[in-house]
């Protein structure tokens, strides 16, 4: 399916159907297994650099340039449920599509979100990196582990866990299709989780 | 008749130290009943061990011997249905040396043993046997051995309510006229009701009742959740309508939302009237949510007419719906608060699923039910930590001891503003504080007295 063509995700949601939820609960079940572990050296590089060029951009706040590196058809999932779970049935801690990723940067963007006023400064660590092949030649699954070190109004605090991002290579490269958060803490109460993790 | 154990307070403490006439005036409370420990221990007895607070829902507790765990106050409890099928609230805290038995958040067991000494209870409560016995010369069939637990545990539609009080009115006399938006709240789903599935869940550096003073707030809206206000609105164009919460834009004391105070610390905050009476039109004003398009033209095609009535289920219910002291029901989540200390506070914002075993929806809960996952994200992602940092504020403030009052005067000697009727339910406009005034009346009558607490040990069905 390609409506991007006649519907633009940043203006409306035509790709967030049953057929993508299934697609998107299938591609993050399962998908670590030591056998499609890639070995090639160049394209594990790839990745990492991606990632790594994540956490800077959202480190500086670049936030426009941060979501340029997603396809324009993007899911940015934090699950509530230590094991990702069903989005169709539970609330997660976020899910967001495109055009809903446009509305955070929007709100972070906005002099009045008190949540993120002051700004919070970020120092991420993304580590463990390790690319998963998929039946497909375009598409990769990426494992990392992050730690995310937060000061916020003068408290520092961290989030930590694993990434699961899943990527696609488009005309110009790579893009992330799929970012999925996995806190360690997800099940548990957390103190104002207001930047983009 | 069950046999009930009054808790004894050690060594006859005064019941208070603190003379809530000078710390609560109509218009005014005092900072200390937000920053003061000794005052918060005083609730956890005189609020939480005296009132009916919410504990858990059935849906999280569908089938025999499954449990979740939860507080009351900061007592932690097992709400478990038993093998028999009876709801019950067992303390969580081995009769021997004090240890939670129960580690896990929810589960189905038949029997929780201690990870201490192996000390074993079966769900309901009782002993089921301890380690080498023949070293003990007691008698273990004595129910003084079997765990704690609440005496009085009721639920209402699902809702699950226990009380230490044994001289607390019934839970449907305690809800009072809170009842009425609660029925029509559940009313408005297939077979009158909804299953809880997981949970947006946050924290804040506050005292608990920060949350519940803004619970009813509609003085609040604009300002605490103008980047939220901005974000829905951003792609509106035109004529279109303006979505979620615009309607406290200009004077909301003029329009249609308007408050209730119910008594017992319940209240209510009403926006339905700012929704025409017709199918979709609460559709119509919800905001940007990750489907909507493609799930609403995929209804549309499949339903015709129907659709409508079906994407109002998956929209935000304009409701606040407050029942003191830890209970929210707003849009379509079920929000719980749960005091940590005098300055920490948990809130989870329980999401909740429509269940269609009567095929109302035409077969399409499961669609419905994706929409609706997404609408309850919203709030809790781009308003609620615009409060929950507000209040983080307010606490922050407050340690300025000397600058002693916090005012909820809004309203207050303004005529023509409130009306009370023959029940003695008072109704105001949107932005009126005197929910805030009552409330603190009638906790001001609870910190004055002092409850007889009471478990009990006994193990036998209802």
């Amino acid at each position: 399916m390609n409506e991007t063509k006649t519907h633009d995700p940043s203006l409306t949601s035509w790709y967030v159907g049953e057929d993508f939820y299934q697609d998107l609960v299938d591609a993050f079940t399962d998908w670590q297994t030591d056998e499609r572990e890639v070995d090639d050296l160049a394209l594990r590089d790839t990745c990492r650099r991606l990632l790594e060029k994540e956490a800077r951009l959202l480190d500086r706040r670049r936030l426009e340039d941060w979501i340029a590196l997603y396809a324009p058809e993007c899911v940015y999932w934090v699950p509530a449920t230590p094991h990702g779970g069903d989005p169709r049935r539970e609330i997660a801690v976020s899910f967001d599509d495109r055009r809903r990723l446009e509305d955070r940067i929007f709100r972070l963007r906005n002099d009045f979100a008190w949540s993120q006023r002051p700004q919070s400064r970020t120092a991420r660590l993304v580590s463990n990196v390790t690319v998963f092949a998929t039946g497909d030649q375009a598409e990769l699954m990426v494992c990392s582990t992050f730690l995310t070190t937060e000061l916020q109004a003068g408290d520092r605090r961290t989030y930590a866990g694993w990434y699961g991002h899943r990527l696609r290579r488009l005309d110009d490269g790579w893009r992330i299709v799929v970012k999925q958060v996995n806190l360690i803490d997800c099940d548990q109460n957390l103190r104002n989780p207001s930047i983009v993790l | 008749m069950t046999q009930h154990e009054a808790a004894r307070r050690p060594n006859r403490l005064p019941t208070t130290q603190y003379d809530y006439d000078e710390l609560i005036h109509e218009d005014r409370v005092h900072q200390s009943l937000y920053t003061d420990p000794g005052l918060f221990r005083e609730e956890m007895r005189k609020v939480f061990g005296a009132v009916w607070v919410y504990l858990a829902h059935e849906s999280q507790i569908p089938k025999n011997n499954d449990f979740v765990t939860s507080k009351l106050g900061l007592r932690p409890i097992i709400v478990v249905r038993d093998n028999a099928g009876t709801i019950r609230a067992l303390y969580n805290r081995c009769t021997h040396r004090g240890a939670t038995i129960c580690r896990q958040p929810s589960g189905s067991a038949r029997s929780f043993s201690c990870p201490y000494h192996g000390w074993s209870y079966f769900n309901t409560g009782q002993l089921s046997g301890v380690p080498w016995p023949e070293g003990y010369g007691c008698d273990f069939s004595d129910p003084k051995y079997n765990l704690a637990q609440v005496p009085r545990v009721a639920s209402y539609r699902g809702f699950i309510f226990g009380t230490l009080n044994p001289d607390a009115p019934s839970l449907e006399n305690y809800l009072g006229p809170v009842r009425r938006p609660l029925d029509e709240w559940l009313d408005r789903h297939p077979g009158g009701k909804v299953a809880f599935c997981d949970a947006n869940r946050l924290k804040f550096r506050g005292n608990w009742k920060l949350l519940y003073d803004n619970s009813c707030d509609g003085y609040h809206v604009i300002f605490s959740h103008r980047s939220l206000l901005a974000m829905e609105n951003r792609l509106v164009a035109g004529n279109t309508p303006e979505k979620g919460m615009a309607f406290y834009k200009n004077s909301p004391d003029d329009g249609p939302v308007y408050l209730k105070y119910f008594g017992n610390g319940h209240h209510f905050k009403d926006k339905r009237a700012t929704v025409e009476k017709r199918p979709g039109a609460l559709w119509e004003i919800e905001g940007p949510h990750p489907g909507m398009e493609r799930y609403e033209a995929a209804l549309r095609a499949r339903l015709g007419e129907n659709a409508d009535a079906v994407l109002d289920l998956a929209s935000s219910e304009p409701v606040n719906i407050n029942v003191f002291p830890n209970l929210h029901i707003l849009g379509n989540h079920v929000q719980v608060s749960q005091p940590l200390s005098v300055s920490e506070t948990d809130t989870t914002w329980w999401g909740t699923a429509v269940v269609d075993e009567k095929d109302a929806l035409y077969g399409e809960v499961d669609a419905v039910n994706a929409l609706r996952m997404r609408t309850q994200e919203s709030f809790p992602n781009f308003g609620e930590v615009d409060d929950l940092m507000n209040f983080e504020g307010i606490q922050a403030g407050l340690a300025a001891e000397e600058d002693e009052w916090v005012y909820m005067h809004r309203g207050l000697d303004v005529p023509g503003r409130i009306t009370t009727d023959a029940d003695g339910v008072i109704t105001g406009p949107s932005t009126d504080e005197v929910f805030l005034r009552e409330t603190y009346k009638y906790y001001r009558q609870l910190m004055t007295a002092e409850p007889d607490i009471a478990i009990t040990r006994e193990v036998a069905h209802e």
